[in-house]
């Protein structure tokens, strides 16, 4: 079944300013990367700072479009569309950041920070008025506070704020970017409860990111796991959570304290200090696995193979030539088992 | 491990700080809090921001600027010598030497403009009185003591880089270099990524072990404090409202704020589900509600919450006594659905 999202083979490479920077290559910072998101779903992104999982959502949203590759919404090809049809289209994909202070003009007072989309698409003011107040309720922001300042709100007041706005456009597709990192745990879970219900009652799709794992794990139906700019592992959250794979996931999921069971044991945080070479820079060993580095489990083979995602059953997909392998050497186990 | 009160390494007592504002109420940072670490002991101290953590810390590193701040009542006995009636000077020679202090942001704690090794080593230089190549020698040590490799090249470089993971050892190492009795780790990992808490949790827990220090650890980070306290305090506006040892209280929770704390925070398995939500949000220090402080968010609340403030008390002295207080007056009260 086709995703509301289609991601295929996308790539997005920054280059530095300046004459002689194509030239020299520049940084691959999401790297051939493909998944899709079906309709009415949550898909959790996970991956250490600078993975590449920001980079990676404001390509898929054409915010800065990706190097090569193809994201298809609603099986449109966002690529091969003009500017006035990828505005069409954007309109229904929305992005919340982590920070509300930084997204919401001080300057402006919410009502019109919230109208701006709005009067962009000339919707008549009565309108517009009229969704604002919907929406702020919606939202749990009482309408009358409209006409006030970001300031005279609270961090969570603000991140609520956000959310109406960035529902005024009616998106089905909602990319949320550490949405409640800077906020306090209480407010964390008002604020995610409030995404839950809003999915529900608006039927949307959401590409949810963060770093906290166990709040990935509770909204998420399923989750990709990203280091240096790749996917390594992509599976059905309850899956992933059962049998982690990846040896980079089984220390992703071992350094979060009473995440995965599956992951206990493993390697876990004990490893090598930081997050190893900085992404996506192009080194000899960049053409085997970006892991190698830093993975237990690797040999030779590891810097000369590409590992591509491979599906290793009910849809759970990893990146790891040792681990398809050895899923093949299973394979045939049971078939002789089979046999006997 | 606990050992009695009088021998405690740190006791805070009845502690209440205010913030002049101009024109306005001032605003309670701490309204009297009570807080005790014994040696070797690691003391959680938990709560969302607004709720007097920081405050706590930088009061007792004597770092409170005085004003906008007054300390309004309580004492802080650090061996037993109350150190809000020392001197300048003399609390000058406490900090840093006998208490000393892990931030959040590393970065802005360390002097973009000199070398790590520099700066540890002025500190050796200056509160232990070594000489530059005894420092030096020190601070190698202490440089593979907090996982630095114990290279010169970490030593010689200049904060920006190093990556984060690496700073933060770097200002532990700082912290630990004149071997402290007690230190005060105020969020250490919350910059960090999840990769890297973990291994900074660990080396905290080791540096317990090494050196027998006690330590306070502040974090809004309920999984965190699991992790390494020996005992947890939560602080909520400015007051204490439950203490226990560790497993006390992750296991039996009896104030409703902690409770609910813990019930709001997402887990896997309850995928699918809404989350516990505490309703409103934590009070303004200038407008601290009257009675318990919680009251306007407590499921449990009465029309006592409103008037008397909750005095702490002691629970369960029955079984597995040691030190579970709580301030509410509705402890034994049924939890509504």
């Amino acid at each position: 079944m086709a995703g509301l999202i289609e991601i295929r083979d996308m790539s997005k490479r920054h280059y530095q300013r300046g004459l002689l920077s194509r030239a020299q290559g520049g940084v691959l910072a999401v790297d051939r990367v493909s998944f899709s998101i079906e309709k009415g779903s949550v898909f959790g992104l996970v991956g250490e700072s600078g993975c590449g999982k920001t980079t990676l959502a404001r390509a898929l949203l054409f915010l800065d479009p990706p190097t090569s590759g193809e994201v298809l919404f609603d099986g449109t090809r966002l690529g091969g569309l003009s500017l006035r049809e990828l505005r069409e289209r954007r309109r229904r994909m929305q992005i919340v950041f982590q920070d509300p202070n930084s997204a919401l003009d001080p300057k402006m007072r919410v009502r019109d920070s919230m109208e701006e989309g709005l009067r962009n698409l000339r919707v008549p003011k009565l309108e517009r008025e009229r969704r604002v107040r919907k929406l702020l309720e919606l939202v749990g922001i009482p309408s009358e506070h409209a006409s006030g300042y970001p300031h005279e709100f609270s961090g969570g007041q603000k991140q609520r704020i956000v959310v109406a706005r960035a529902l005024t456009m009616d998106p089905e597709f909602l990319v949320l970017d550490e949405p409640v990192s800077n906020l306090d745990v209480s407010i964390q879970a008002q604020i995610v409860n409030l995404l839950l219900d809003l999915k529900q009652e608006l039927s949307l799709t959401y590409l949810f990111i963060s770093h906290d794992l166990h709040l990935v794990a509770f909204l998420s139906d399923g989750i990709g796991v990203m280091y240096q700019g790749r996917l390594v592992e992509l599976a059905p959250t309850g899956e992933i959570m059962a049998r982690p794979v990846h040896p980079y996931t089984l220390k992703l999921f071992a350094s979060v304290p009473g995440f995965a069971e599956g992951a206990s044991g493993a390697e876990g945080a004990s490893g090598a200090e930081g997050a190893g070479p900085a992404p996506g820079k192009d080194s000899p060993a960049a053409r085997g696995c970006p892991y190698f580095a830093s993975c237990a489990r690797g040999d030779l083979a590891c810097t000369r193979v590409e590992p591509r995602l491979i599906d290793i059953g009910g849809g759970h997909m990893v990146a790891c030539i040792k681990e398809i392998a050895s899923a093949d050497a299973d394979l045939a186990h049971s078939l002789e088992g089979g046999k006997r | 491990m606990a050992e009695t009160t009088n021998g405690a390494l740190l006791d805070v007592r009845d502690l209440a700080v205010e913030f002049d504002s101009r024109g306005g109420a001032p605003a309670r940072a701490l309204r009297g809090i009570d807080l005790s670490i014994a040696r070797g002991e690691i003391r959680g101290l938990v709560g969302e921001s607004g709720s007097g953590k920081t405050v706590t810390s930088t009061c007792v590193m004597g770092l409170l600027p005085t004003p906008p701040a007054r300390i309004t009542a309580g004492e802080v006995l650090f061996k037993g010598r109350n150190l809000l009636a020392l001197s300048a000077e003399e609390r000058r020679r406490v900090r840093g030497r006998e208490i000393a202090m892990v931030f959040q942001e590393p970065s802005r704690y360390l002097n973009p403009a000199f070398r790590i090794g520099t700066q540890i080593t002025e500190m050796l230089e200056l509160h232990l009185g070594m000489r530059k190549a005894e420092a030096f020698t020190r601070a190698t040590e202490l440089a593979r003591l907090v996982g630095l490799g114990g290279e010169r090249k970490v030593l010689a470089s200049y904060p920006h880089e190093l990556s984060g993971g690496m700073k933060q050892r770097a200002m532990i190492a700082m912290a630990i270099c004149c071997n402290p009795s007690l230190l005060i780790a105020d969020e250490p990992t919350t910059a960090l990524d999840v990769t890297l808490q973990l291994q900074i949790l660990r080396l905290i827990l080791r540096l317990r072990e090494s050196f027998g220090m006690g330590i306070l650890f502040i974090s809004h980070d309920l999984r965190l404090v699991r992790i390494v306290a020996d005992s947890v305090s939560v602080i909520y506006a400015g007051k204490i409202i439950e203490s226990a040892p560790r497993e006390e209280l992750f296991r039996s929770p009896l104030h409703p704020y902690t409770r609910l704390l813990l019930l709001s925070i997402p887990a896997a398995r309850n995928r699918g589900a809404r989350l516990r939500v505490i309703p409103g949000r934590v009070p303004d220090a200038q407008a601290v509600p009257a009675g318990c402080a919680f009251h306007p968010r407590c499921p449990l609340a009465e029309e006592l919450c409103a008037r008397v403030m909750p005095e702490s008390r002691e629970h369960g002295l029955g079984h597995a006594a040691g030190g579970h207080a709580i301030a509410c007056h509705f402890v034994e009260k049924k939890w509504p659905d």
